[in-house]
Order: structure tokens, then sequence, then C-alpha cells
């Protein structure tokens, strides 16, 4: 009788443990009012030249950090910091993405107190991060256009955990079969929020509104109470 | 790719269960898992085997539930499931309206677990 299998209930999130350190970082983060973007992308997207022009529309107007994650390199981050903005190199050691206590970290490196925006440029990957709450306000990613226009298609967790999608390289477009409107469709049918900006970040196109768009919601998240 | 991570955090919260119900061996685990994961199931019970060997969780057999990615019609409110990586269009097969929202196909849940 002692050996009969037992039925346990568990009921419980796979990721309630990442959860949890999430949400405590959103909390202590609201207390200084800084607003965290998480930015995700494939490796070469434009993630840092997306950063640099960012930090160019905005820096007049809010204080910038920036958390740059690779696996094991600090290239990304001594490029920002060239620009005079605060940038932390989180070195994931082998890892995929980053969880939220190694955002944590990172964030724990930063004058927070001083800052109204910390983009972390997350692990060059568009499946991993995509699983994991980073402690972030909101959610970007990038998708360039060399890329291909199938990638919704192939990573739609990605494409339907984030609040905004940035479409780099426009200026490819004329070399490319790339479909935007297509490529639009798809991903509003899986995230019918998002926010959709195609830019470039070589020549600048469209670069405005994305940087106004952050800025509206840096500044509504400020006046939130 | 993320399989240890979510494995080590299936065997945490799976350890803690066991403990507090004085179990000596695990023998299964029932999971839900939307089909928007990537982690296939023959991956997931290998890393869980790494990780689980010399716990109470050695050799528990994974059992997943995958949840199909489910949709609901703007038009009509008819919900339907759909395989996102097989189709290139998404239509509701009532009205064949192209507008939904995604109710189901994100879950990463522990129902379950039998034990000894």
């Amino acid at each position: 009788m002692t050996d009969a299998i037992r039925l346990i209930e568990v009921k419980e999130a796979v990721f309630a443990d990442n959860q949890e350190v999430a949400n405590n970082l959103r909390a202590s983060l609201k207390a200084e009012n800084t607003f965290l973007l998480n930015l995700m992308a494939s490796p070469g997207a434009g993630k840092t030249s997306l950063i640099l022009r960012t930090i160019q529309a905005l820096r007049d107007d809010l204080q910038i950090g920036v958390l740059e994650a690779d696996i094991d390199s600090t290239v990304d981050s001594e490029k920002v910091a060239a620009q005079g903005i605060e940038a932390i190199q989180l070195k994931t050691g082998g890892f995929c993405h980053l969880d939220a206590s190694m955002v944590t970290t990172g964030i724990d490196a930063l004058d927070i107190s001083a800052l109204d925006l910390v983009v972390i440029e997350n692990v060059g990957n568009l499946v991993c991060p995509a699983e994991f709450d980073t402690g972030s306000v909101k959610s970007a990613m990038i998708l360039s256009v060399p890329e291909g226009d199938d990638k919704p298609l192939k990573y739609p967790l990605m494409f339907s955990v984030c609040d905004a999608l940035v479409v780099n390289k426009m200026d490819y477009m004329e070399l490319s079969d790339f479909n935007l409107d297509a490529m639009r469709e798809r991903v509003l049918q899986l995230n019918p929020g998002i926010k959709i900006f195609p830019v470039s970040c070589r020549t600048g196109e469209g670069i405005a509104e994305w940087a106004e768009w952050l800025r509206g919601e840096v500044v509504a998240f400020t006046n939130e109470d | 790719m993320h399989e240890l991570p979510v494995m080590q955090s299936i065997l945490n919260v799976v350890l803690s269960h066991a403990k507090q119900h004085n179990v000596r061996q695990v023998v299964a685990i029932h999971l839900d898992v939307g089909e928007l994961s990537d982690l296939e199931d023959k991956w997931m019970q290998h890393y869980f085997d790494y990780l689980s060997k010399g716990s109470l969780a050695e050799k528990a057999k994974l059992k997943i539930n995958r949840i199909p990615v489910t949709m609901k019609c703007k038009g009509c409110g008819k919900t339907y499931t759909v395989d996102l990586k097989a189709n290139r269009e998404i239509a509701c097969p009532v009205c064949s309206e192209k507008g939904c929202e995604m109710i189901a196909g994100r879950e990463y849940f522990i129902r379950n677990m039998e034990a000894i």
C-alpha cells in the first residue's frame, strides 16, 4: 500500500520564480520612475544601431542608460559608451537570453535614480528571449528587411509578445522581395496591439516616429500613479 | 536554446512539492505546454533527466499536454485552432474574417505529479 502512486496537485506556472523577480524589478524601477525597454532581435538586425539612433533622438529630453547583453564580448557596450551614455555589459556566459535576475544585476550597477530610460539590448536570438519576462515595461523587436518577411511564420511567439516592431534596413527594400503588407497583416493577426515602425538606421528614415512612440510611452509611464 | 533554465524551473517546483508531501519518488509530471513554445518533448525529457539525476525526481516521465494555438474571431466570435507554422493564412473557418485574438497557445504550466 505504501508504494501506491499518488496524484499530487501542483498547479504552478513554470516561470513563476522569474515572474516574481521581474515584478519586483518593475516595482523598484517604478519607484524611481525609470522606464525599462527590452529590445530583442536576431544578430545583425540592428539592435546597437537602433539604440545609437534612439540615443541621438532622445538624449536632449531623457537621461538614458543601456544594458548590453552579449554571450561574451564588449563590442556593443563600447559603441554606446563612446556616445557618453552609461552602458553596462552583461556577459551571459553562453546563456541565450536574459532573465529577470540577470537584468536586476545590471540595473543594480546603474545609477537608476538619475535615469529616465534604460534600454536592454537582449541576446541576438528570436527564440529564447521571447519566453522570459525581463522586468521591462515594454518590449520591442527588430526585424530587418534582409532577414525576410517570413520570420513571423517561423518565430510567432516573439512577434506575439512585443509591444513594438521596428522593421529596419528599409533602404534595402528595393533590392528585396520583402512584402511589408503581408508581413504586417500576419503580425497584426498574432498581436493586434503591436505598433509597427519601418525605419532605416543607416539613412535615419522613420527614426523620428519610433523615437516619438518611445518618448510617449516613457512620459505616460512617468505620469502614471 | 533555453531548455536548461526551463527544465530547472520545472524541477525546482516539483522538488518543492515533493518535499511538502513527503514523496519518496516522483514517477511522472503532467505539464501543459502551448504550441507557441519552441521546446520539443524529446529534448525537454533529455534535459530534465540530466538535471534530475540523484534527486527525488530522477527518472520521472514528463507527460506533456500540448495546447494548440487558439484564435477568437473578431467577426463572429467563433474560436478556432491554428497551426501557425504550417498555415500562411489565418482566417475564421466560419466567416473568413482575418481579424482575431489569440486566446491560447502560450501556456507553461505544471498541473500535477504522480509520486510514491
